[in-house]
């Protein structure tokens, strides 16, 4: 672990928890995080980084159990949590591809991508295959427009697309 | 004009990021430096810089800094903006990949120089990769007394924390950054108080760009003056510029400012992309009005690029060639910052909204006559002061320079769409344009 208390920052698993509770390493970590502030609801969105890292996504149980833990109420913990466009209020497949449609990458051909994508995994923005493996969804600026077009997967930015090297590194993703 | 970089400096080094590589160029001595040295004159050396804000707005740091009141009894704390998610602009990831100790640094200079114990980084959630990075290079850092407590020996303590945002773009507006770290929906604040005086958790409070922060220790280290000797008088420094779309080469480029948009386009990107001509650029980031072919020879400073009907802002140059479709160009800008409005003011939640409803229309063949009046009253309407944050002017400013310089091509496609009149398509939604003129006289 780091000194300066960020997360391990991998791919989760993404589990539906009906009550989820917080282990001893969870537990841990919330009581660093709220080192870092002066005051406790500033732990909010680290707190919520760290459920999503550990069920994948953020629940209604999950707000619960934030808010309950944090001493905020479930309304608040959800107005946050949907005004920022990362937290993933719904489950996503295991892998999360985020295409960047603003205008740098447009200019550089985004949409052929976005064509061959949606043909080649046979769903439309915001929608999951039916295996679980791909959700694809529509993003503004990623802030990496020297390299364009982009498309972050899960963690990693992907650089310089075109169809064919995408594909390669679709087939290079784990089942 | 070429020149050695000073922020780029360490791009090609192997291993530029760890410690050992940044003190093998001189690292960490500015820190010593500023340490040994009254606060107060850290902060005139700043001023005596001329540093602007490299984030967008270009307030000098230095002033900006001798703005926390002394003697307060709450604590102060200082707040490197990482955020960068202006489209067209990628210059702090840069920064952050090749030098993040250099960044660090100037964290350190900046938080002893208005007396804060606690720095935190925002930076934008998209970001994952840089934020190893940062996490990595505090924990060395603070192993090696640059940071934590008691910094090189002198007493001087700071802990510098990282907060990871969530995909928000307003949140790189200073106030709304603040309301984020403290667990907030990103709305931005109405000024004043300033940040400065009330910020995060109601203590004073400084935030700078990531790039402003960089400076720093080369000012300390080699002197305000030097500093200001590069560029132009107003404008002093190098820039990074961030180019991106139609050139050969897009990537981060540093020049002094005042460096032309032909220099940076022609030579340092190898010109407009298979020999194409220009046609537009944006030179400041998305929100800066866009600038026709001919303002090519426009100097790369503050006051320069003001003249020339548009801003500086983060550096972030877009450069479309003449295949560019100027409607569809506005229609995606809207798409974003109809997207990005946080909701707060009305005039940008239903202004901009409205706008992409209309540029929309236009671009599917369904333009109307009025369309123009009713895109520039929206301008009106929404820009200027009438949003607590500047978000409104951000997608007014394209909307009015898209019209001001390519116009005609609005009138083309609404007139081409009237003489088609196209029944068989879907009517988009159409707002009253009575409704908006009412509206407007209220706000006005």
């Amino acid at each position: 672990m780091t000194e300066a208390g960020t997360l391990p920052l991998t791919v989760a698993t993404v589990e539906v928890v009906e009550e989820p509770t917080f282990d001893d390493f969870m537990e841990s970590e919330i009581k660093r995080i709220l080192k870092r502030y002066p005051d406790h609801g500033a732990a909010l969105l680290p707190v919520l980084w760290l459920c999503q890292e550990r069920w994948g996504w953020i629940s209604a149980g999950i707000m619960r159990a934030v808010g309950q833990r944090l001493d905020l109420s479930p309304a608040f913990v959800e107005g946050v949590a949907s005004f920022y466009t990362m937290y993933l209020l719904r489950p996503p497949g295991k892998y999360l591809l985020q295409v960047c449609t603003t205008l740098s990458c447009q200019l550089c051909g985004t949409s052929g991508i976005v064509d061959h994508l949606k043909e080649k995994l046979g769903i439309d923005f915001g929608e999951t295959t039916k295996d679980g493996r791909f959700t694809l969804v529509d993003v503004q600026c990623l802030g990496a427009c020297g390299e364009a077009p982009v498309v972050q997967i899960n963690n990693d930015y992907y650089t310089n697309l075109t169809e064919k090297c995408l594909d390669e590194i679709l087939d290079g993703l784990g089942e | 004009m070429t020149m050695e970089p000073i922020l780029l400096r360490a791009r090609g080094v192997k291993n530029s990021r760890t410690l050992g590589s940044y003190l093998k160029r001189g690292g960490y001595k500015a820190l010593a430096k500023a340490i040994a040295m009254d606060p107060e004159e850290v902060i005139d050396e700043v001023k005596a810089s001329g540093v602007r804000g490299r984030g967008g707005a270009g307030f000098p740091a230095g002033v900006k800094w001798s703005f926390v009141p002394k003697d307060l009894a709450k604590p102060t704390y200082m707040i490197c903006n990482a955020d960068e998610s202006e489209p067209g602009t990628f210059k702090d990831r840069e920064l952050i990949l090749v030098d993040p100790h250099m960044v660090l640094e100037g964290i350190a200079i900046a938080s002893y120089a208005i007396d804060a114990h606690t720095a935190y980084i925002y930076i934008r959630g998209e970001f994952v990769r840089e934020t190893e990075i940062l996490v990595k290079a505090i924990s060395e850092a603070r192993r090696k007394r640059y940071l934590g407590s008691d910094i090189l020996g002198s007493g001087y303590e700071l802990e510098i924390h990282i907060h990871r945002g969530a995909g928000a773009y307003i949140c790189g507006e200073e106030t709304a950054l603040i309301e984020s770290i403290e667990g907030k929906r990103g709305l931005p604040r109405l000024k004043p108080p300033f940040p400065a005086v009330v910020g995060v958790f109601g203590c004073p409070t400084v935030v700078n760009n990531v790039e402003t922060l960089a400076c720093v220790p080369h000012i300390i280290e080699r002197g305000g003056a030097w500093f200001a000797a590069i560029g132009t008088e107003r404008s002093t420094g190098t820039k990074l510029f961030c180019v991106s779309g139609h050139v050969e080469r897009p990537g981060v480029y540093e020049a002094p400012m005042g460096t032309t948009f032909r220099e940076i386009i022609e030579e340092f990107c190898g010109g407009v992309r298979g020999g194409r001509e220009l046609k537009a650029f944006i030179p400041g980031g998305s929100s800066a009005p866009i600038l026709p072919a001919d303002r090519i020879d426009t100097p790369a400073d503050f006051e320069s690029v003001a003249e020339a009907g548009s801003m500086l802002g983060s550096g972030g140059v877009i450069v479309m060639d003449d295949t560019v479709d100027m409607v569809w160009a506005l229609e995606n800008l809207l798409t974003f910052y109809a997207h990005e409005s946080c909701g707060q003011c009305t005039p940008c939640r239903e202004g901009s909204d409205w706008a992409l409803d209309v540029v929309r229309r236009i671009r599917r063949g369904q333009g109307r006559t009025k369309d123009i009046e009713t895109l520039q009253r929206i301008a009106r309407f929404a820009s200027q002061g009438m949003t607590i944050c500047p978000l409104g002017d951000a997608f007014c400013l394209p909307i009015t320079s898209f019209l001001e310089h390519f116009g005609g091509e609005f009138e083309e496609a609404i007139a081409g769409a009237e003489q088609s009149v196209s029944t068989h398509l879907p009517v988009l939604p159409v707002r009253s344009d009575q409704a908006l003129f009412e509206a407007e006289e209220v706000g006005r």
